[in-house]
């Protein structure tokens, strides 16, 4: 099978990216060894939030936002999000002091969507939390989606547009000649021009293929699901010096999150739960909030996700090969770059630049 | 409690009963665990505390549990009941609640013996107040001695519909009507291992009994019974049922129903141990030698967790995969297992004769598990219609999981237990696949309730 451009991975990077080249005409197949969505992308926290990036994120997080709030346009679904704000907590002067100097970072960088709140508008915000924090750090147009809704909105529109999508279909080798790549799997070979690797933490493997070194680790952060329970608060809860990411969803049940990891067997793609650092996690929620000492746990899960050593992303050309592009390792916080990051690769491919610098996060640093 | 033992029995029913007396005269130390307050599962449910008459209202089959709990109860394992298990890994670590303090401990080996739970079959209506499985009433009825007082309909297809009927028969409850959903056509299918059970003839003449008590006492069985709905606003008040061709429908504040029982399998689905679909059975069941050994090593399953075989066959099995414990805990030589167990392997199958007639003649119509109506709700925690699920099969959503994603089917406090399969049956036939190939959910700890709290007393030594 032939087509333009061939990107291995089904997440949302490969279906953002596929939707933004079928939007300019170019003809896409998506490959992906299981189904669509099945790791990362379908199981992450959620979370579209600007608050605490990296300072080379940032530029790329402020135009996905700007997506984000404009994604019924872009994909026909709104995914289910809501923009209640990403807060983060100071639980003491220290705390208070790192908060505030991020800010100041963040103003000097040119950007005014980080903002230090007080005392007494972090109670009016989130009345039910603990009475000793100091303040907090807040981004007001932050918020959250829903994963595997957003996922398959990307999916739907891009097929839509006449994206080409194989699941169960795995890379067994890939070979570039005569112009154009060509890649065998089970189910037959799939040959284009253009070849993109958006595999997550299986993307190491395929960038080893196109002779890239990429230090991929793959990694499974747990979240945990509680009851619904009646709405106590809006905005999404980080805290400056804990692992935290808290958020009461749509329908009454609480989402928490930490980026703590899960035993991982990425050869049989399993993961089993880490219950000493799960508790962790339960004696943070019960310091912040501890009204839900009695509220029931009914689920717990991990998905698969690409971490890279200094956990900013690989985006942009190979190094190696010709005609070749990576979009991974987004280190556990990819969800709400993905729809910059489809635009962004379907501008490198289609017009060789892109406006904002992708510098930091070229292939070739390691 | 321990941090550790050589040998955790997780369930104190035939199996895990049987298995603790076997595994505690080679002198192991044993922990047995259980979530009821006291020994024999739910097929002997309240066997130490039921007063006579109840007892032997609930006839022989019941009070053979006797023996068994008082030889365990002489056997001197560490036991602990109103015991929860929610977690349990490859590690052989099993996070256990007791009261409302949460612990974990390690085993050598962890043997499993969960039991069965009631096929959930969703039909419009069925989840109306007023309304359960013939299992919870047998259990009221063992426990409390309650029994239905204003008249109920008994309706579905399985042994224990029979079973009960005739228990109510004798405990005096007014039986409104028996509606027999087992198609003629079963009669066919399992005409040709008729010849196998006779060899187990004893299960077939008591069910014959039972049946012949019910006729006699005026009782009245429908039997072909199609096209089953509840009818109610609030609460269930009538029942209405196709029969010889008629519509008809009988007013009735209570309905029992029962679809047969499938593998309790959310602990060895949770710890990942590998499952097949048992077409005959209707149910997936773990992969397991003829020792109980499943796929994960120091996991062995045994009794009807492990496909069902009912009580006797769960005695059986308990003692064998305790004889392999022990074995491999290096107590025993392979020799010394083999001749231990020849009995057992030898009763068992005697058992298993009656099987593969019972599944044919009880055997759950397709129609009835893959295609409900499209307004019939099948994950009530979630309140997913079976049109939901087969919307999300045509837009491409092609196993149980990616459908649970979408839908949030299985995703509610019951964890899916109950929807699991009747989402996996509706999945394959909106998608024209069989359904071991579209699957069941994935297991996702914990699998009883625990609280943040309760999580957070965990390892008070690990730090942020």
């Amino acid at each position: 099978m032939k087509s333009d451009v061939l990107i291995i991975g089904g997440g949302l990077m490969g279906f953002s990216t596929a939707l933004q080249l079928a939007m300019r005409g170019t003809r896409c197949t998506v490959l992906d060894k299981d189904s669509p969505g099945r790791h990362a992308s379908g199981v992450n926290a959620g979370g579209l939030r600007q608050l605490s990036r990296d300072p080379a994120e940032v530029p790329l997080s402020v135009a996905a936002a700007e997506m984000w709030h404009n994604i019924e346009a872009l994909v026909d679904s709104d995914c289910d999000t809501h923009f209640p704000g990403q807060i983060r907590v100071a639980e003491n002067s220290e705390d208070m002091l790192a908060l505030e100097e991020r800010a100041a970072m963040v103003r000097a960088l040119g950007f005014e969507h980080e903002e230090i709140i007080g005392r007494k508008e972090l109670y009016k915000l989130v009345p039910v939390l603990a009475p000793h924090c100091k303040g907090a750090l807040i981004c007001r147009n932050d918020g959250y989606g829903r994963p595997f809704h957003a996922l398959d909105a990307f999916r739907r529109k891009a097929r839509s547009l006449g994206v080409e999508f194989r699941a169960s279909t795995r890379v067994d080798a890939l070979v570039h000649s005569a112009g154009e790549w060509q890649v065998s799997t089970p189910k037959g070979e799939f040959r284009a021009p253009v070849l993109v690797n958006c595999a997550g933490a299986w993307a190491g493997d395929i960038a080893a293929a196109l002779g890239d070194t990429a230090p991929v680790r793959p990694g499974a952060p747990m979240l945990m699901i509680t009851e619904r329970l009646p709405r106590f608060m809006e905005p999404v809860i980080g805290a400056a010096s804990r692992k935290l990411s808290f958020k009461q969803m749509q329908n009454g049940t609480v989402l928490i999150g930490g980026a703590h990891l899960a035993e991982l067997d990425i050869a049989q793609q399993r993961t089993e739960m880490n219950w000493a650092r799960l508790a962790v996690s339960a004696r943070t929620v019960m310091a912040l909030f501890p009204q839900l000492e009695n509220t029931r746990i009914v689920r717990t899960w991990a998905g698969i996700e690409a971490f890279m050593p200094d956990n900013l992303p690989v985006i942009g050309r190979s190094s190696a090969s010709p005609h070749a592009y990576h979009a991974f390792g987004f280190s556990a916080h990819g969800f709400q770059l993905s729809p910059v990051v489809g635009k962004i690769m379907s501008q490198l491919i289609l017009d060789g630049q892109t406006d904002l610098s992708m510098e930091p996060f070229s292939i070739e640093r390691f | 409690m321990k941090e550790h033992y050589p040998l955790v029995i997780i369930g104190a029913g035939p199996a895990g009963l049987a298995a603790a007396v076997v595994a505690a005269e080679h002198g192991l130390d044993i922990a047995l665990l259980d979530e009821q307050p006291s020994p024999g599962g739910q097929i002997y449910r309240a066997m130490e505390s039921i007063p006579t008459e109840r007892a032997e209202l609930l006839g022989t089959e019941y009070q053979r549990g006797r023996n068994l709990v008082s030889a365990f109860r002489g056997c001197g394992v560490d036991y602990f009941p109103d015991t929860q298990v929610w977690s349990l890994n490859r590690k052989r670590e099993i996070g256990l609640l007791r009261g409302k303090t949460p612990t974990m401990i390690t085993a050598d080996k962890v043997l499993l013996a969960g039991g069965a739970m009631e096929r959930s079959v969703p039909f419009p209506g069925w989840t109306l107040p007023g309304i359960m499985n013939a299992g919870a009433g047998q259990i009221m009825f063992k426990s409390h001695g309650l029994v239905p007082a204003d008249g109920v309909v008994l309706a579905g297809s399985g042994p224990l519909l029979l079973l009960l009927a005739w228990q109510y028969l004798h405990a005096g409850v007014k039986m409104q009507a028996i509606l027999d959903l087992t198609p003629m056509r079963n009669h066919l299918r399992a005409l040709p291992h008729l010849p196998r059970a006779l060899l187990a003839g004893h299960y077939l003449t008591k069910g014959l009994a039972y049946k012949k008590d019910l006729k006699q006492a005026g009782i009245s069985t429908l039997h072909n019974v199609s096209d089953l709905h509840a009818g109610g606003n609030e609460h269930l008040a009538s029942v209405s049922f196709r029969h010889k061709r008629r519509q008809h429908s009988i007013e009735t504040d209570l309905l029992l129903i029962h679809f047969g029982v499938t593998p309790h399998a959310h602990l060895s689905r949770v710890a990942g141990c590998r499952h097949d679909w048992d077409k005959s059975q209707q149910c997936w069941r773990p992969q397991l030698d003829g020792w109980g050994n499943s796929s994960i090593d120091g996991i062995l399953i045994a009794g009807d967790g492990a496909g069902i075989g009912g009580a006797r066959t769960a005695e059986h099995a308990g003692r064998l995969a305790a004889l392999q414990a022990v074995h491999t805990l290096g107590l025993i030589q392979r020799r010394e297992r083999d001749r231990l167990g020849g009995n057992d392997r030898k009763w068992m199958r005697d058992e298993m004769h009656i099987r593969p007639f019972l599944e044919a003649f009880f055997h759950i119509p397709g129609k009835l598990l893959g295609v409900p109506d499209d307004d019939t709700i099948v994950c009530r925690c979630e309140e997913v219609t079976a049109g939901r699920i087969r919307a999300a099969v045509a837009d491409g959503h092609s196993d149980s999981n990616q459908v649970k994603f979408l839908t949030r089917c299985g995703m509610g406090p019951c964890q899916g237990r109950q929807c699991a399969d009747a989402v996996a049956h509706i999945v394959a036939a909106a998608g024209g696949n069989s359904i071991a190939r579209d699957g069941h959910y994935r297991g996702r700890p914990p699998v009883t309730p625990l609280t943040l709290g309760q999580l957070a007393s965990l390892f008070p030594e690990e730090m942020e």
